[in-house]
């Protein structure tokens, strides 16, 4: 096989592994505030349409971008309403916002199925200019890729060099402690899920504006599951969500070179690698009762005394 | 919750209080039919003639209820000794491509034969891919609500992967060629109402029965309310917990076995659309009582139902029928205030 090839798909895997790191990054926030969004899927779909239709009809893509982080943020705001102030079932309130995210997203996507738009910039990467023509066409990416790994640092440096970070794992631990130190879990949590609604928004921006550069219903295909799976494989760690999300990418450049290399194995067994290799971590884990999921993950916090 | 308690409220009150409560997510899809220009009024006629006014409509709303009471029952049954069980939707996938095995194995076998084993290797299948989250949670290793959920996706893309690789039809590589007539299950009245609908309520009726009135059901209620006090009592927590999971899998195998039998005949990619997910909700909205159960499936069902006539006649995409469903379920969910009966 050439090495064009193989450059190629390892273009592609980027491209396709951006809009998960991104949705990943927003679950690491939510999750540390101690709470699991299950809707991420219906999230990603809303911002994705919400985006890809302000770029159709504005023809500005970075306008699209703002408005599918928006969209995201919106999203888990209603999320929040029903499981911080209305102290609802997480889990099943998040599977009701997958559901609401799959309308929504038909409905708002409805009028630009099929609609081409301008899709992010792609700027090639520098250094690459004196190749030859037919290799920097495959290493040009827009600039949410650029700023995927940045922004994981930033997350990281939130969540674990700044005193809203402290306060927003405090709450993820121990909402009654947080509350005695003089935090409002309440809030904190309505703020990581702002924050990682509009991370997730980006994500699902990318899908749509820069990856794909159409829409389709379901078109995020089970990524907010496999970021749900990758943050606890990246055992709620910004900068080893880069790792799991590589392992995607990874996993589909795999399945694309072995392909394109006449190996006969099915692309349904490669795509539960990702499930797999979580749920084996969690076994291993398990084993070594080193668990470090925020203590208070899932709980309802029903105010302290 | 002290409050709960002593106002707890008859069975009128709670049904009055879910109306109200469906009526007001009705009021916020109106408003969105509204916003992309079309007549809510209309959409509300057209739904309730078609799902109620007719025989074909109603016999529809049972149909699509079906699967929603067994994987809702799926959930209800573990949820009893605390384990919350996300994994219906994989259960269901595995429990159906064991059926489908058998199906494509002894088609010249009678339907006496085929149809039972069928039901009995989906069981098996659902039961397999629920014991290993209900082990891992048996044994201390793993909780079982991530492992379940991971596993949904496994069970759908193995599931792909036995069409495209070995079971695929001749003409359509999405889907398996139509079941034979054997290994269908019969159906009433003219209607697409089947078997499965049979299999559903005695398993309802079977669940409340256990819970109520067998030693096992007090046990597992024990464990349900404190898992150490049970073990100190002498009742097997890991043997309980192991062997409930796994029944939970396999009741939600069988529903994967009664809609590819009794509803699409066939075996194809996706098929089961949420139906899993739907189960858990209902299980949840419901708070695991039988006849909650019973009374959500019927909401979402005709929901659903009345999503597919919407396509058909209205200008607004099948999808939207999902926003109508998440009103109801956010509407519950929030348990609006204004609704709560004042203290006695």
């Amino acid at each position: 096989m050439s090495l064009l090839a193989i450059l190629g798909i390892l273009s592609s895997a980027i491209f396709s592994g951006t809009s998960l790191l991104y949705a990943t990054l927003g679950e690491v926030i939510h999750q540390r505030s101690g709470i699991v969004n299950l809707g991420l899927e219906g999230l990603l779909l809303v911002s994705a349409s919400a985006g890809f239709a302000a770029t159709s009809v504005s023809g500005n893509p970075y306008l699209g971008v703002l408005v599918a982080m928006l969209a995201g943020a919106l999203m888990n705001m209603i999320f929040g309403y029903l499981v911080i102030s209305r102290q609802a079932n997480q889990l099943a309130s998040g599977l009701a916002l997958m559901f609401f995210g799959f309308g929504l997203s038909a409905l708002i996507g409805k009028a630009y199925v099929g609609a081409r738009i301008n899709g992010l910039p792609r700027i090639p990467l520098p250094g690459l200019s004196d190749l030859p023509i037919l290799y920097t066409s495959l290493f040009k990416f827009d600039f949410l890729i650029y700023l995927a790994i940045p922004v994981a640092f930033l997350v990281w440096w939130l969540l674990f060099r700044t005193r809203w970070g402290l306060g927003l794992r405090a709450v993820g631990e121990n909402t009654d402690t947080a509350f005695a130190s003089g935090r409002n879990p309440r809030l904190i949590r309505f703020q990581a899920l702002f924050t990682g609604g509009l991370l997730a928004g980006l994500g699902g921006a990318h899908l749509s504006i820069a990856y794909t550069m159409n829409w389709s219903e379901y078109m995020t295909g089970g990524r907010g599951f496999i970021a749900v799976a990758l943050v606890i494989f990246s055992r709620w760690q910004p900068l080893r969500a880069i790792a799991g999300a590589l392992l995607f990418s990874g996993a589909i450049a795999f399945q694309l070179l072995l392909q394109s290399a006449g190996v006969q194995i099915s692309p349904f067994l490669l795509e539960t690698i990702p499930y797999v290799l979580t749920i084996l971590v969690l076994i291993f884990w398990g084993g070594t009762r080193k668990h470090p999921a925020p203590a208070s993950l899932g709980r309802v916090y029903y105010g302290s005394e | 919750m002290q409050q709960r308690a002593d106002t707890y409220p008859k069975i009128l009150n709670v049904v009055v209080r879910y109306l109200l409560m469906i009526l007001l997510a009705f009021l916020l899809f109106g408003l969105i039919v509204l916003i992309f220009g079309e007549d809510p009024i209309q959409s509300y006629k057209e739904i309730f003639t078609f799902t109620l006014g007719s025989t074909f409509g109603f016999s529809e709303v049972i149909v699509t209820m079906i699967p929603m009471l067994i994987t809702a029952l799926a959930v209800a049954l573990p949820w009893r000794v605390g384990l919350i069980n996300i994994g219906g939707e994989g259960q269901l996938y595995i429990g159906a491509a064991f059926a489908t095995w058998a199906a494509l194995t002894f088609q010249n076998s009678p339907a006496w034969i085929l149809l039972p084993l069928m039901m009995l290797l989906s069981m098996l299948g659902g039961a397999l891919w629920a014991f290993i989250p209900g082990y891992l949670r048996a044994i201390g290793l793993v909780n079982e609500t991530i492992v379940t959920l991971l596993l949904n996706p496994v069970g759908a893309m193995l599931v792909g992967f036995l069409i495209f690789g070995f079971w695929h039809s001749p003409v359509d590589n999405v889907k398996t060629a139509n079941f034979v007539p054997a290994a269908l299950l019969p159906t009433f009245f003219g209607t697409r109402i089947h078997l499965g609908l049979v299999i559903a309520l005695v398993l309802l009726a079977l669940f409340w029965f256990v819970m109520k009135y067998t030693r096992w059901g007090l046990e597992m209620r024990a464990i349900g309310g404190n898992p150490q006090a049970a073990r100190r009592n002498g009742i097997p927590v890991k043997g309980y917990l192991t062997i409930v999971m796994s029944i939970g899998g396999a009741i939600a195998g069988l529903a994967g076995m009664a809609m590819i039998s009794g509803f699409y005949r066939v075996l194809s990619l996706n098929f089961s659309l949420n139906v899993g997910y739907m189960g858990f909700l209902i299980s949840w909205l419901a708070r695991g009582q039988p006849i909650g159960i019973l009374l959500m499936s019927f909401v979402v069902a005709l929901i659903i139902t009345a999503g597919n006539l919407m396509q058909l006649t209205r200008n607004l995409p099948y999808a939207v029928i999902n926003i109508l469903l998440a009103f109801t379920l956010f509407v519950v969910l929030a348990r609006p205030a204004f609704f709560k009966r004042k203290k006695a």
